[in-house]
C-alpha cells in the first residue's frame, strides 16, 4: 500500500481485529497443547497455566504410545486421507476438464448431476453404503473409507475445478493440438499446472473433513487394524472415566500431519481463493 | 497444385449456420487475408482449415490431399493465435521444440530449425526465457517462430496483431510481410483490421454473415467492389452512401462515393452543415450532415481551416460514383 493511502488509525484498527481473531482461533489449540504436557491434577487445577517443573509430565504421550496401535491408526488416517485426496483431485479434474472443454449432448445436465452431491449429504445414505460394503466384503478395510470419501469429495471438486478450467485459454489447448499433443497430454501438461491453485483449494477443503471424520470409520471400519486416528482416540474417552492426558496428547499429535499438509497447500490455496479478485 | 482448396464448406453450431457453402482456393506462396466484421465466421473458417473444428459438409484439401479426417498436427499447418498461446511452463526454446519433438524429429534437426527460425526473427537472446519474462511483442515473435520451425505447407494467423499496441502492430506487420517474402510460404491471415488486410494481402476474401462477398486483390476490391457491403467495408473513412435520386440518378437506388472524391464547391449536388472536423495533419476529414440528415465524410488532402456549423456544398465527378441497386448489388455500365 502506498504511503499516502496509509492511515495509522485504520492500520491499528485493522491489525487489532486480525490479531484478536487469530488469538480466538488459536486459543483452543493452545490450551490442548499446553495441557497435553501436564499431569492430570494440574490440568484440572489450573487449565490455563503453562506447564512448569511441578506440573510437567509426558504421561499422556506415554499412554498413547504404549497403546501400541496408535502408529497404526496414524498410518491408517494418513493412507485414507492421502489416497482419497489423490482420487478426488484426479477424477474431479478429469470430469471437470471434460465438462469444461467438450461440447456434447447433455453436458449441462451431466454437470448438474455431478454437482448434485453438494446439496445432498452423503451420510443420508449411510445404511445403503454399509449394506453395499458388507456385500462387497469391503467392511473393515481402508478401501471402504477411501471410496466413500472420494465420492463425498467429488461433487465440490468437479464444481470448483470446472469453473477454473473454463478460464484456461482455448488458444493454448488448440496450440497443443496443432503441435500434436494428445488430449491426455494437454490435460496433464498444459491445463493441470494452470489450475494448481484451484486444486490446492479443493485439497484443503476436502482434507480436514476426511481427517476429522468419526462417522464412517465408526460404521464402516471399526476393526482394530483399520481404525483411524480419530476413532482410535475415542478409546481414551469413556462413559465414566476419561483419560484426559491421553486424549489431549493424541489430539496434539493428530494436528501435526494436517498442519504439514496445510503448509504444503497453503501458498497455492491463497492464490486459489483470491484469484479472479485481482488480475 | 493448390495450397488449399475449400469445396462447398458449411458449418453449423446447432441451429445457427455460421458458414454457408464456401468455396475457395489458395495458390502456393499466396498471402490470403480473410476480412470481415466480428461474427462473420472468418475465425471459424480458419479453425476449420486447421482441423480444430469439423465442417458440417464440404471438403478441405491441403496441398492436394483431402484432410477432413486428419487431426490438426498431421495437416501440415502451423497456427499463430491472437493470445500468443505460448506454453507457460516451457522456455522459448521448449515452446518451439515441442511440436517437432512430438513428431519424433531428431534432436540435431530440431536445434537446427530453431537456430534458423530464431535468427530470422532476431530472438537468439530470448531462447532460454519463459513466456512470462517476455513483452507482448516478443511473445508474438516467439509464437511466429513456433510456427516457422514446423515448416508447414500453410501458415494460419488468427488476428495475431490485435493484442499489440499501434507502433508494435505496424512493426510486426512489416515483419510478417518480410517473412512471407523470405519463406515464400502460403499464408492465411484473419483480421478485422482493413489496414492489415490492404497492406499484407495478395488476395483478400471479404466475408459477411458466413458468406464470401468478394475475392480479389486489395486494389480490385477497392476500385471495383462487387456490392455495397464490400464498398463500405474497405477504405477508411468508409464510403459515403446517398440516395441516387438526390444526386441526379433517379434509376440508381444508392450511390456510393469515396470521401476523397468529394470536393467542396460553391454550387454542388449535396448541401449540408459541417458537424465535426478531424485535423490529422496530412489529411482533414470533414463530417457533414446533409439536409436529409444523412452523414457524409469528405477527405481533403492537406490542412484546411473549416469551422463547425458552416453551411457548405459538395460535389463529385460522375465517374467516381458507384451505383448500387436495392439489394446492394453493383450496377455496372
Amino acid at each position: 500500500m502506498s504511503k499516502a493511502r496509509r492511515n495509522p488509525v485504520n492500520m491499528i484498527a485493522a491489525h487489532a481485529i486480525l490479531i484478536t481473531y487469530t488469538l480466538i482461533a488459536l486459543f483452543p489449540v493452545f490450551v490442548i497443547l499446553i495441557n497435553s504436557f501436564k499431569n492430570r491434577k494440574s490440568i484440572f487445577r489450573e487449565p490455563l497455566a503453562l506447564p512448569d517443573a511441578d506440573s510437567f509430565s509426558l504421561v499422556g504421550y506415554q499412554t498413547v504410545l504404549k497403546q501400541g496401535d496408535f502408529f497404526l491408526y496414524f498410518q491408517n488416517s494418513m493412507i485414507v486421507t492421502v489416497v482419497s485426496l489423490f482420487l478426488v483431485l484426479l477424477f474431479g479434474a478429469m470430469a471437470a476438464f471434460a465438462l469444461a472443454e467438450y461440447r456434447f449432448k447433455g453436458n449441462t445436465l451431466m454437470g448438474l448431476y455431478l454437482a448434485l452431491g453438494i446439496m445432498i449429504p452423503i451420510r443420508i445414505g449411510t445404511v445403503a453404503i454399509l449394506e453395499m460394503m458388507v456385500q462387497t466384503g469391503l467392511v473393515n478395510t481402508l478401501w471402504a473409507l477411501i471410496l466413500v470419501y472420494t465420492a463425498q469429495g467429488l461433487p465440490l471438486a468437479v464444481f470448483i475445478l470446472s469453473e477454473f478450467m473454463r478460464q484456461v485459454s482455448d488458444d493454448l489447448k488448440d496450440a497443443g493440438r496443432i503441435d500434436g499433443l494428445s488430449e491426455y497430454t494437454i490435460f496433464f501438461r498444459l491445463v493441470l499446472p494452470l489450475v494448481r491453485p484451484a486444486m490446492a483449494t479443493v485439497a484443503v477443503f476436502n482434507m480436514i473433513p476426511i481427517w476429522n471424520d468419526l462417522w464412517f470409520p465408526l460404521i464402516l471400519a471399526p476393526a482394530e487394524e483399520s481404525k483411524t486416528l480419530t476413532l482410535g482416540s475415542q478409546v481414551f474417552i469413556g462413559q465414566f472415566v476419561t483419560d484426559w492426558n491421553a486424549v489431549l496428547s493424541a489430539l496434539s499429535m493428530a494436528i501435526l500431519p494436517v498442519m504439514i499438509l496445510y503448509v504444503i497447500f497453503s501458498r497455492q490455496l491463497i492464490r486459489g481463493i483470491t484469484s479472479g479478485a485481482v488480475k | 497444385m493448390t495450397a488449399l482448396t475449400l469445396t462447398n464448406i458449411s458449418k453449423s453450431f446447432g441451429q445457427v449456420e455460421v458458414l454457408k457453402n464456401i468455396s475457395l482456393t489458395v495458390e502456393p506462396g499466396e498471402f490470403v487475408v480473410f476480412v470481415g466484421p466480428s461474427g462473420c465466421g472468418k475465425s471459424t473458417l480458419l479453425r476449420l482449415i486447421a482441423g480444430l473444428e469439423d465442417a458440417s459438409s464440404g471438403e478441405v484439401q491441403i496441398d492436394g490431399n483431402p484432410v477432413n479426417n486428419l487431426p490438426p498436427a498431421k495437416r501440415g499447418i502451423a497456427m499463430v493465435f491472437q493470445s500468443y498461446a505460448l506454453y507457460p511452463h516451457l522456455t522459448v526454446r521448449g515452446n518451439m521444440a515441442l511440436g517437432l519433438k512430438q513428431a519424433g524429429k531428431p534432436k540435431a534437426e530440431i536445434d537446427d530449425r530453431i537456430a534458423k527460425a530464431s535468427g530470422m526473427l532476431a530472438m537468439q537472446d530470448l531462447l532460454d526465457r519463459r513466456p512470462a519474462e517476455l513483452s507482448g511483442g516478443q511473445r508474438q515473435r516467439v509464437a511466429i517462430g513456433r510456427a516457422i520451425v514446423r515448416e508447414p505447407k500453410l501458415f494460419l494467423f488468427d488476428e495475431p496483431l490485435s493484442n499489440l499496441d499501434a507502433a508494435l502492430r505496424m512493426a510486426t506487420r512489416i515483419e510478417i510481410a518480410r517473412l512471407h517474402r523470405t519463406l515464400g510460404a502460403s499464408m492465411i491471415y484473419v483480421t478485422h483490421d482493413q489496414t492489415e488486410a490492404m497492406t499484407l494481402a495478395d488476395k483478400i476474401v471479404v466475408l459477411n454473415d458466413g458468406l464470401v462477398e468478394q475475392v480479389g486483390t486489395p486494389m480490385q476490391l477497392y476500385n471495383d467492389p462487387a456490392n455495397k457491403f464490400v464498398a463500405g467495408f474497405l477504405g477508411a473513412p468508409s464510403m459515403n452512401f446517398v440516395p441516387g435520386k438526390q444526386v441526379g440518378f433517379p434509376d440508381v437506388h444508392v450511390l456510393g462515393i469515396r470521401p476523397e472524391h468529394l470536393r467542396i464547391t460553391q454550387n454542388g449536388r449535396i448541401s449540408g452543415q459541417v458537424i465535426y472536423v478531424e485535423n490529422l495533419g496530412g489529411d482533414t476529414n470533414v463530417m457533414v450532415e446533409t439536409v436529409d440528415e444523412l452523414q457524409v465524410i469528405v477527405r481533403l488532402f492537406g490542412q484546411h481551416d473549416i469551422a463547425s456549423d458552416t453551411k457548405i456544398q459538395l460535389d463529385f465527378d460522375d465517374i467516381h460514383g458507384f451505383h448500387f441497386d436495392a439489394d446492394g448489388n453493383r450496377i455496372r455500365n
